[in-house]
């Protein structure tokens, strides 16, 4: 498999690493009310999506850069890869 | 003070930098260069560039490349990070030549014995390293610079001529291991 990576081009998956699904980036306010309930569904619950899927890769041995990419878990194709921190900004986060 | 006398050693073990000739293949040990990272601080990008600019004739590279200047080699390593390599003999103790030189504008730390650097020259390496890692070798041209995974170990390819002429830095601790690859690999296509 091949990571489009957004800098330094197609690169192979095997320099990167799998983190998990790419809503671990909305962390929920360890401060409000409803925090324990927050937290409990942002480690536990997660969609299973047959089709596009949002995820957090690592590129562990090359950039040392978080990437969230769409991947399609039917048939594999990503369509778009793009800098996780470009992602969090879009999602009001700071950095 | 007392007065040490230290033998330095390479990266190798050896007191001289070990020489492999193999087929039309050099591969040469290099010790003779001081590494410093650099990490530009938050918003002070443009004055780490004016502070640096006159040390490398021109502008810090971007995502993939290398700048390889007459005075110091500098490779962007990640976003607002670069290594800089300068001759050993020259600047004994780079980082903080650098550290005065950039002051707050960016964080240096020290490199220098962190990794094991090989020369490689040849007539054409491109068959070589695809024997070695996974980057399209045949389109690294002169001034590109990448991380990638050779065996096991992340290291960093700088590209001095397209096919012809490369340096690899490689994890010192793990120098002998890259050395037997490297050697391996210039063998099987000698």
């Amino acid at each position: 498999m091949i990571i489009n990576h957004p800098l330094l081009g197609p690169r192979d998956a095997q320099e990167f690493v799998y983190h998990g699904d790419a809503s671990l980036i909305d962390r929920p306010d360890a401060n409000a009310e409803t925090a324990l309930d927050d937290f409990h569904d942002y480690l536990y619950l997660r969609d299973n999506p047959a089709g596009s899927h949002k995820e957090l890769w690592f590129h562990e041995q090359g950039l040392r850069s978080w990437l969230v990419v769409t991947r399609d878990t039917t048939t594999q194709e990503i369509s778009l890869v793009e800098l996780a921190s470009d992602y969090a900004k879009r999602r009001g986060w700071d950095r | 003070m007392s007065d040490h006398i230290l033998t330095p050693l390479t990266a190798l073990g050896k007191t001289t930098s070990t020489t492999d000739i193999i087929g039309g293949i050099t591969l040469c040990e290099n010790p003779n260069f001081a590494i410093a990272s650099l990490a530009v601080r938050q918003g002070r990008g443009q004055d780490l560039q004016t502070l640096l600019t006159p040390v490398l004739d021109g502008e810090l590279p971007g995502p993939g490349r290398a700048v390889l200047s007459e005075s110091a080699t500098a490779i962007w390593t990640g976003n607002g990070q670069w290594f800089l390599m300068a001759p050993l003999s020259e600047h004994p103790d780079y980082a903080a030549e650098i550290k005065d030189l950039v002051k707050d504008t960016a964080s240096v730390t020290e490199q220098t014995d962190g990794w094991v650097i090989f020369d490689l020259t040849g007539d054409d390496l491109v068959p070589m390293l695809e024997r070695l890692c996974n980057l399209n070798s045949k389109a690294l041209a002169a001034g590109h610079a990448t991380r990638c995974l050779i065996e096991h170990l992340g290291c960093l390819i700088i590209c001095r001529e397209s096919g012809r002429n490369f340096t690899i830095l490689g994890p010192r601790s793990s120098a002998s291991s890259l050395h037997h690859t490297l050697v391996t690999a210039a063998h099987s296509v000698a």
